[in-house]
């Protein structure tokens, strides 16, 4: 078929490409000027362990604010794309067994815990793995975990969105007040940046990533939601 | 040592060769979404091997676990199609 | 192990757009993507891995005075974590967008679809 030999003519030009990429690659044995920066600076300037959070939170944080707005965009146009008549949901709604017994206190007890965790890998994201992403990923899955023993279950869309307003804020306030009491924009400083690896240190990252976090949480949690309540139309 | 690494992998690349064959040419869609989900967990693995444990975090927990349950909410809801 | 790792993600970026270009169903569409996303994201981290070095967190092992002898570089590291998150943004819209036209025409075969043809 003709189309067929166009794809694999042009997935063989991009293989080409690809393998000349991959010969003439020869690994680095040393950082980079920008790499060898972050690596030098990031522990006597900002005071963070963990030298990607400082890249995402600190010195890339404008592409952190824009990354989080993207995703509030996806949120949004999800929402708007999936949103059914308000009443027609309700009478249509398929007839489901119970779920057992077992499903939900089993699921009654892993929630809470899996939210600590959430919130434990987010405000330890300057000290070890993981950060706001993570820790909102992992609180999104508790989310579905509710949705998943109870289908049935409606969250309040209310309370996610103003979650996730007031989190957007507070970022965007501190971010502000960096203009005024530190180096610019997003500048974690304005909070004494303490020893290195310890919990209250790093400045204002800890305090950024957990609002990133909650925010990110909030969204994916939308998603899942819109997703799962477009069941009875 | 870096032998063994070596080694390891080249299983996890063979792996996830093989579980993105499946992704594309499952008789279902649901199993093709499933192997979609391992491709993804393996390069989680693969991610700590070149020493990123931050995005291998991120993979787990993202790529892996919330993008497959989204394409099942939506393989549910569209159940008359035939899945071919 | 760069060498291999790279050579994986190419591979599977070009099964990735194989699937996506050559598959009718949308869903098995959106799926061929995501597998090729994953492909661009280990290639982007591969390109960051020193031989012989650790991971961009400073501790005991680590201290902050050597760091730029001991770790990797950290810059793609957070690129790939926010190609990443906004990957499942995509996907996700991809996802709704699938679904309305499942809604609109019954069908998820690309080729019913043929109102912008030309």
């Amino acid at each position: 078929m003709i189309k067929n030999f166009i794809v694999l003519l042009f997935l063989f030009g991009l293989g080409m490409i690809f393998s000349a990429l991959l010969l003439g690659y020869t690994p680095d044995s040393e950082l980079n000027l920008t790499g060898r920066y972050y690596a030098e600076h990031t522990a006597q300037d900002l005071g963070a362990a963990n030298i990607v959070t400082a890249i995402i939170v600190t010195y890339r944080g404008l592409d952190t604010l824009g990354e989080v707005t993207v995703l509030f965009l996806t949120a949004a146009i999800v929402g708007m794309l999936l949103s059914t008549g308000a009443g027609k949901g309700k009478s249509l709604q398929r007839k489901l067994s119970q779920s057992g017994e077992l499903l939900t206190t089993g699921s009654h007890l892993l929630v809470p815990l899996i939210l600590l965790l959430g919130a434990y890998v987010f405000i330890n994201g300057h000290l070890t793995p993981g950060g706001g992403f993570q820790g909102g990923a992992i609180i999104a899955s508790a989310i579905l975990l509710i949705l998943l023993t109870d289908p049935l279950y409606r969250f309040s869309h209310q309370l996610i969105s103003i979650v996730e307003s007031i989190s957007g804020l507070i970022f965007l306030a501190l971010g502000v007040l960096g203009i005024f009491f530190a180096g610019g924009f997003l500048d974690n400083r304005i909070l004494p940046v303490g020893e290195l690896g310890s919990l209250f240190s790093a400045g204002a990252i800890p305090i950024i990533y957990s609002l990133v976090g909650l925010k990110v949480g909030a969204e994916f949690s939308s998603m899942l939601v819109n997703f799962s309540e477009t069941e009875d139309s | 040592m870096s032998t063994l690494m070596i080694a390891i992998s080249l299983i996890f690349a063979i792996a996830m060769i093989s579980a993105a064959f499946v992704a594309i040419y499952a008789k279902r869609i649901a199993i093709a979404i499933l192997a979609a989900g391992l491709v993804s967990l393996l390069a989680s693995v693969m991610f700590l091997f070149l020493a990123a444990p931050d995005v291998a975090m991120t993979e787990a927990a993202i790529g892996s676990g919330l993008t497959t349950f989204l394409f099942f909410f939506v393989l549910g809801r569209v159940r008359g199609e035939k899945n071919d | 192990m760069v060498t291999i790792a790279m050579l994986t993600g190419f591979i599977l970026i070009l099964m990735g757009l194989y699937g996506a270009l050559t598959n009718h169903n949308i869903l098995r569409m959106i799926v061929s993507f995501s597998v090729a996303n994953t492909g661009v994201n280990i290639v982007l981290v591969a390109v960051g891995y020193i031989h012989g070095r650790t991971a961009p967190i400073l501790n005991e092992a680590v201290p902050a005075a050597e760091a730029a002898a001991r770790i990797i570089d950290p810059v793609p590291q957070a690129l790939v974590l926010t190609a990443i998150v906004i990957g499942l943004g995509i996907t996700t819209l991809m996802l709704a967008y699938a679904y309305k036209l499942y809604e609109m025409k019954g069908s998820l075969d690309i080729s019913k679809f043929s109102e912008l043809k030309w």
